[in-house]
């Protein structure tokens, strides 16, 4: 009789922790999503202007998407997602290659600068990102990269250039492909070219995957380095530098849901690739040969 | 700090140095220090010979060309003023081109660079004509122009992979960088009208940072006092709880996990900017927010998130947590479940309850296998540019003074080079934020595990 009260008191202290434990979850989650919600609910909003007096919009209508992609006379967004898209895809193929030769390097090779070489790179990631920036800017612009269609050629270059920096996470990767692999490719009379090409790189997909959506992603949320090379050159902004302007001033009253109806459309695909990356990012970080 | 210092010993020692081949080079080898790819010519290594003595050539042209004008200019940095000049023929005036010691600077920085990239050039010359005399001495085979081609794809594969990313990095992250280093000992500022003719002034710029007495001195220690306190509250803040967030998610009696790790996660896949700059509408005075907490009658003025000081400090504190906490979840997910469940069964045994038993296992094991995230993580709030310059801007602003009260020393230095063109004060505050983040995170990563065992798992 009393161990049955006791089993009796010991599952309703289980239910009212589990109980709280859930309803605390729920307390978090609708933070974190509310202001996803809300930045949906505002692109469907029929109403103009960042002055809200109702938290639900009183109608809703598809304009401000609709306008988002047809109003291009003062904020050309099919542009902006155009430049984006080219400056998106050339450097992060640039920065895929440098990736991956640079951590293979760190990772594999014994040579006498290795080790330089990896603290130079911690050195240089010390310092603020974008002490350099308006240096880089002039830069670019004495070997003639700042003025018209060279700017996408500018930018291309900023994001991917020093991208040889970014080897850790892959040099992390290929530290856990057994050096067995490697040895039994040497004995069979491979060079070290191939047993790059030919052995590590087939054993790299997620690793690959990773490094390919995280650079491909770069242009499109950064928008501090694409402001100092861009300027006031509008026909090369990027859709970060077009969302900004969206929330200034001058633009606010009008383009306040159209930014909503942008921040939408940019987002989607974004948490599509990061949720599926975030797959190959855990695979990445547990290794590629499982025992 | 013993180990900071310690001895390095060459690992990949070569018989062909510079030094050997001044005392045993034949005369060839030494001739072809000044005419270089001469002692691989000899030898029948044609075509690098003649790569070595193209690049000879182009460097020298380089020089007399511009090279050696740019370097000589960087000692005054110019001072030829642009001047009004009567144009007879057109009838106007004119401006006669002056000097932009800016330029001067820069090429004059990139033409050191190239000189650098010469001398070693220079070494490996020598030492590959070094190599081939020796070769040739000792009746050994030497590499044709195809043998070494087949090589960078085999013994010297890392040249061939790293050339590419090294040229990269060199002009696009430490040629800018120097640059920069060198703005901070000049009086290139809207001060004073130097922003075309600029010149060095040592170590004004620091001494007027670094003074308690000067208004730009006293503005500096209150932002690395606030960046510091925003570092530790941000960094420590975000790892105790996003860690609890990923135990409640993996405990037990939680249903549903997934789906509650897909609502948090989807914070993070939204681009940061954007939701930043959400937050920050959100939280404007007639914001969702105040509107929301208004209607139901909660408030009668709207909250001042931005505008009181004090307020603004912890707005952003908190919103860094909406950022960063399913950051911490997500990473620290796969090491809670490696701790070893016979820790937790024999503190059960003992009576300890969760909070004991997060204090005296979870959190020590994590901070042992964390301690590098931490740091990375650490570097990184000091440096969290987005989160202070799209949230509230550094906002308020005291009147008269160039910082807010919720900047960042790297959003100060944004305002100070960008909006204001204090360029060489900018110079400065990078500098130190890189002092100040290089003896913390030096001194802790060369102690961790990581480094000094670093092959210790393969």
């Amino acid at each position: 009789m009393n161990e049955k009260k006791a089993l009796r008191s010991m599952k309703r202290k289980k239910f009212v922790t589990n109980s709280i434990v859930h309803v605390l979850l729920s307390i978090l989650a609708v933070i974190w999503v509310f202001p996803i919600f809300w930045v949906v609910l505002t692109s469907f909003r029929a109403e103009k202007g960042s002055y809200v007096s109702s938290f639900f919009p009183k109608s809703y209508t598809l304009d401000n998407y609709k306008s988002l992609f047809t109003n291009t006379s003062v904020l050309n967004f099919p542009k902006m997602f155009t430049n984006t898209l080219i400056i998106a895809i050339f450097s992060c193929l640039i920065s895929t290659f440098f990736v991956l030769s640079v951590s293979y390097c760190m990772s594999r090779l014994r040579f006498k600068m290795r080790k330089k070489y990896m603290n130079m790179a911690m050195i240089l990631g010390l310092f603020p990102s974008f002490m350099s920036m308006v240096a880089v800017y002039y830069i670019l612009k004495s070997i003639g990269l700042s003025e018209g269609a060279m700017i996408r050629v500018a930018l291309v270059l900023v994001y991917s250039g020093a991208a040889g920096l970014q080897f850790y996470i892959a040099k992390g990767f290929f530290d856990t492909i057994p050096k067995a692999l490697d040895e039994a490719a040497y004995i069979d009379g491979c060079t070290k070219w191939q047993v790059f090409s030919k052995v590590t790189i087939p054993l790299s997909k997620p690793i690959i995957v990773y490094t390919v959506l995280t650079s491909f992603m770069g242009p499109w949320v950064d928008f501090i380095f694409a402001k100092v090379i861009c300027r006031a050159n509008a026909d090369y902004y990027t859709v970060a530098i077009g969302l900004w302007r969206m929330l200034e001033r001058e633009y606010i009253d009008k383009w306040y849901t159209c930014f909503a109806a942008g921040a939408v459309c940019i987002s989607i695909p974004i948490a599509i690739l990061f949720i599926f990356m975030q797959r190959f990012y855990t695979d990445g970080l547990s290794g590629a040969v499982k025992g | 700090m013993a180990n900071l210092f310690k001895k390095h010993v060459n690992e990949f020692p070569s018989p062909y140095t510079v030094k050997n081949a001044v005392k045993e080079g034949s005369i060839v080898t030494k001739l072809s220090m000044l005419i270089l790819g001469l002692g691989n010519i000899a030898n029948k290594q044609i075509i690098k010979g003649l790569i070595y003595l193209a690049l000879e050539v182009s460097f020298i042209a380089f020089m007399v060309m511009s090279g050696a004008h740019n370097i000589s200019m960087l000692g005054s940095l110019g001072d030829k003023a642009a001047e009004e000049v009567w144009n007879e023929a057109k009838g106007i005036y004119e401006y006669s081109a002056g000097d932009d010691s800016l330029l001067i600077l820069l090429y004059g920085i990139a033409s050191l660079f190239v000189a650098v990239g010469f001398v070693l050039i220079w070494v490996s010359a020598v030492r590959s004509a070094y190599k081939a005399d020796y070769l040739k001495k000792n009746g050994k085979h030497i590499n044709s122009f195809a043998d070494d081609i087949k090589d960078l794809f085999d013994k010297n594969l890392h040249k061939t992979l790293m050339t590419l990313p090294m040229l990269g990095i060199l002009a696009l992250s430490i040629l800018p960088l120097i640059f920069m280093i060198s703005m901070a000992f000049t009086n290139y500022s809207k001060d004073g009208d130097h922003l075309v003719l600029f010149d060095w002034v040592g170590l004004k710029n620091f001494a007027k940072v670094l003074n308690f007495s000067d208004s730009l001195g006293q503005s500096f220690w209150s932002v690395l006092g606030w960046t510091l306190v925003w570092a530790v509250f941000a960094t420590g803040l975000n790892y105790i709880l996003g860690m609890i967030l990923a135990i409640v998610i993996n405990r037990k009696g939680t249903r549903l996990k997934s789906f509650w790790r897909f609502c948090f996660i989807l914070s993070i896949a939204v681009p940061q900017f954007v939701s930043l700059l959400i937050m920050r509408t959100m939280l404007q005075p007639s914001g969702a927010v105040n509107v929301l907490l208004q209607n139901m009658g909660l408030i009668s003025q709207p909250l001042p998130f931005f505008t009181d000081p004090t307020w603004a400090r912890v707005t952003v504190i908190v919103i860094n947590l909406w950022v960063g906490v399913p950051y911490t979840m997500l990473q620290v997910t796969g090491i809670l479940q490696n701790i070893p469940a016979e820790l937790y069964e024999a503190a059960k045994v003992d009576g300890a309850n969760a909070v004991v038993t997060f204090f005296k296992i979870t959190l020590p094991y994590m901070l042992f296998v964390t301690t590098p995230y931490l740091i990375t993580t650490f570097t990184g709030n000091v440096n969290n540019f987005n989160v202070i310059y799209l949230l509230s801007g550094g906002d308020p602003t005291p009147v008269g003074s160039t910082a807010g009260k919720t900047d960042l020393l790297v959003t100060w230095l944004y305002k100070l080079t960008i909006d204001q063109q204090y360029y060489n004060i900018g110079a400065v505050i990078g500098i130190l934020t890189f002092i100040v983040l290089a003896i913390v995170s030096l001194v802790t990563y060369r102690n961790t595990g990581s480094y000094k065992n670093e092959e210790g798992f393969q």
